[in-house]
């Protein structure tokens, strides 16, 4: 009976204005009835030349770029930057200022993984709750940036050698008190997915990747991680005061969807626990920016790279300076194109409706594949 | 089933919590002392005049270039015044490029230059761009009517006395008091 029909693979082409796609991202889907056979996916919708524009914009210009870049975790983004020209210049940072960058960057990856978890509801497709309650979270956490910085989302507030200003009067109670209220509301998200039946029928086992294979593709952070392979550049390559915290690295089992939902799940709880050791840790007054920096910023000729890990995986920026007050070249190396290019080995096999799923498990960040 | 159970128990439990969102046209959420929306200029109550000399420090710093400014004499200083001898002239910021980083109210020579932290700044919706770009009399108004503290004003005299960088953290959006 089989053999008497002649099927045709189909192509089906997915966004770039689809809301699944989490921005502006293209995939051309080859079909065989329900199971997709091949997938080609195409970036560079967003590209604004970031790179370019950071060529042309002074050291603390460049900055309010690298927010931009990565919207949704600007605080790493912008601690890549800076830290790369304080390498490049030479600059110790107070010690108070690297706490206080420690504190908004965890506190940013909480944000930044509150909206994956709300959106990655949606991808699924049971919960419109689990997106109101992501981003009932991520509000909060916006709301003390902004009293913080002024800013809701683009903040500029890290400057190279330090902070732009000093912290707002109380932020220690209100950053605890904060904490206690994410807590609540990663035990809400704990509640509503984790053991929820049909969510785990989407996700488990779905979009798997071997440890081997992630590494050949250089894959990076949540995804990473999911494989089983104990990498973070917190805790490997300890950069500002990351080795003076006491957290776990947590790592999946068998790489799929359920795997990195899990793995960020955990992260949230490590990050509000590195918050609070870096609330006890900091000191109480101190300066926030060395006392001898010029008023225009002029770094020696030379290059350095210098990663962090954002929310989505390692966050790098390659500086390459000529002398002068700007750099002559600036490469952010972004962890979402990388992970990007696995999407493919991932979602070939599986069904077309868990394409959104696996695609949506990436946590993609379009402004930052395509800069 | 029972993990859907736990899920349903768990919006339950939201629903006894007090609401988060607000009716926003009709009530507006209190918004922070450093709240940056767009840059404004400053008036100099005491003298009757704006604090800016029109020397384009800002507009050489603006990432995005949405500011254009331009200085004459000051007519004051020769009526004697004024101690400013030089006065802006014009000065358009194009709110729709402005992205907000700060950077001008930061390299301001005479703190003249302040991000607005009132509703006013951020509830800017107009039909054409160009009604976004603003000129010398719209960008000092706020100020001028006093919805505004200007940095003198609020950091206070004792202060005004203190090395530049002990100061700066209140010259910038952090220290200004409440409009």
């Amino acid at each position: 009976m089989v053999a008497d029909f002649d099927t045709i693979d189909i192509n089906i082409n997915v966004g770039p204005q689809h809301p699944s796609t989490h921005g502006v991202f293209r995939m051309v889907l080859t079909v065989d009835g329900e199971l997709v056979r091949d997938l080609d996916a195409v970036v560079g919708y967003l590209h604004r030349g970031a790179e370019k524009l950071l060529e042309n914009q002074d050291y603390r210009q460049g900055i309010g770029i690298q927010d931009r870049t990565e919207y949704l975790a600007q605080f790493p983004a912008e601690q890549s930057y800076v830290m790369a020209a304080e390498k490049l210049g030479g600059f110790v940072v107070p010690e108070r200022a690297e706490y206080v960058r420690v504190i908004c960057v965890e506190l940013n990856r909480i944000a930044s993984h509150f909206m994956f978890m709300g959106a990655y509801g949606t991808d699924v497709g049971v919960f419109g709750t689990s997106f109101i309650y992501g981003f009932r979270e991520r509000e909060r956490v916006y709301r003390f940036f902004e009293e913080l910085t002024g800013e809701r989302m683009m903040y500029s507030y890290f400057r190279v050698g330090g902070l732009a200003w000093e912290v707002m009067d109380g932020f220690e109670e209100k950053a605890r008190a904060l904490l206690q209220e994410l807590k609540r509301g990663i035990n809400d998200i704990n509640g509503l997915l984790t053991r929820n039946e049909i969510f785990i029928a989407r996700t488990r086992h779905v979009g798997e990747i071997s440890a081997e294979r992630a590494i050949e593709y250089g894959l990076s952070g949540p995804v990473l991680r999911s494989t089983g392979v104990r990498w973070d550049v917190r805790k490997d390559e300890p950069y500002s005061v990351y080795d003076r915290f006491d957290f776990d690295v947590p790592v999946g089992e068998f790489g799929d969807c359920y795997d990195r939902y899990m793995v960020r799940l955990e992260e949230m709880r490590q990050a509000v626990r590195i918050v609070e050791q870096a609330l006890d840790q900091m000191p109480k007054s101190g300066p926030i920016m060395p006392e001898k920096m010029p008023r225009m910023l002029r770094l020696p000729a030379g290059e350095v790279y210098v990663p962090v890990e954002s929310a989505r995986g390692e966050y790098g920026v390659y500086l390459v300076s000529r002398g002068g007050n700007h750099p002559w070249r600036c490469r952010v190396k972004s962890p979402c194109f990388t992970n990007l290019q696995a999407l493919r080995e991932m979602t070939v096999g599986e069904y077309v409706a868990d394409s959104v799923v696996i695609l949506g498990s990436i946590d993609l960040v379009l402004s930052e594949v395509d800069r | 089933m029972l993990g859907v159970l736990r899920s349903m128990l768990t919006t339950l439990s939201t629903t006894m919590r007090r609401p988060v969102t607000r009716q926003y046209p009709e009530s507006h959420r209190p918004i922070p002392e450093r709240e940056r929306a767009f840059p404004l200029l400053l008036w100099d109550h005491g003298v009757d005049e704006p604090y800016c000399t029109g020397c384009q420090a800002c507009e050489r710093a603006c990432p995005c270039k949405c500011m254009t400014v331009t200085m004459k004499d000051n007519p004051r200083q020769a009526e004697g015044t004024s101690k400013r001898r030089k006065i802006v002239d014009t000065f358009w910021i194009d709110y729709g490029r402005c992205m907000r980083c700060n950077i001008c109210v930061e390299v301001c020579n005479f703190d003249a230059i302040a991000m607005n932290n009132t509703w006013t700044g951020i509830e800017l919706s107009a039909y054409d761009r160009h009604d976004l770009v603003m000129d010398l009399d719209e960008l000092l108004a706020l100020s001028r009517a006093g919805g505004i503290v200007p940095w003198a004003e609020y950091v206070g005299e004792e202060n005004q006395k203190l090395p530049p960088r002990a100061v700066q953290a209140a010259r910038t959006l952090a220290g200004r008091g409440p409009a």
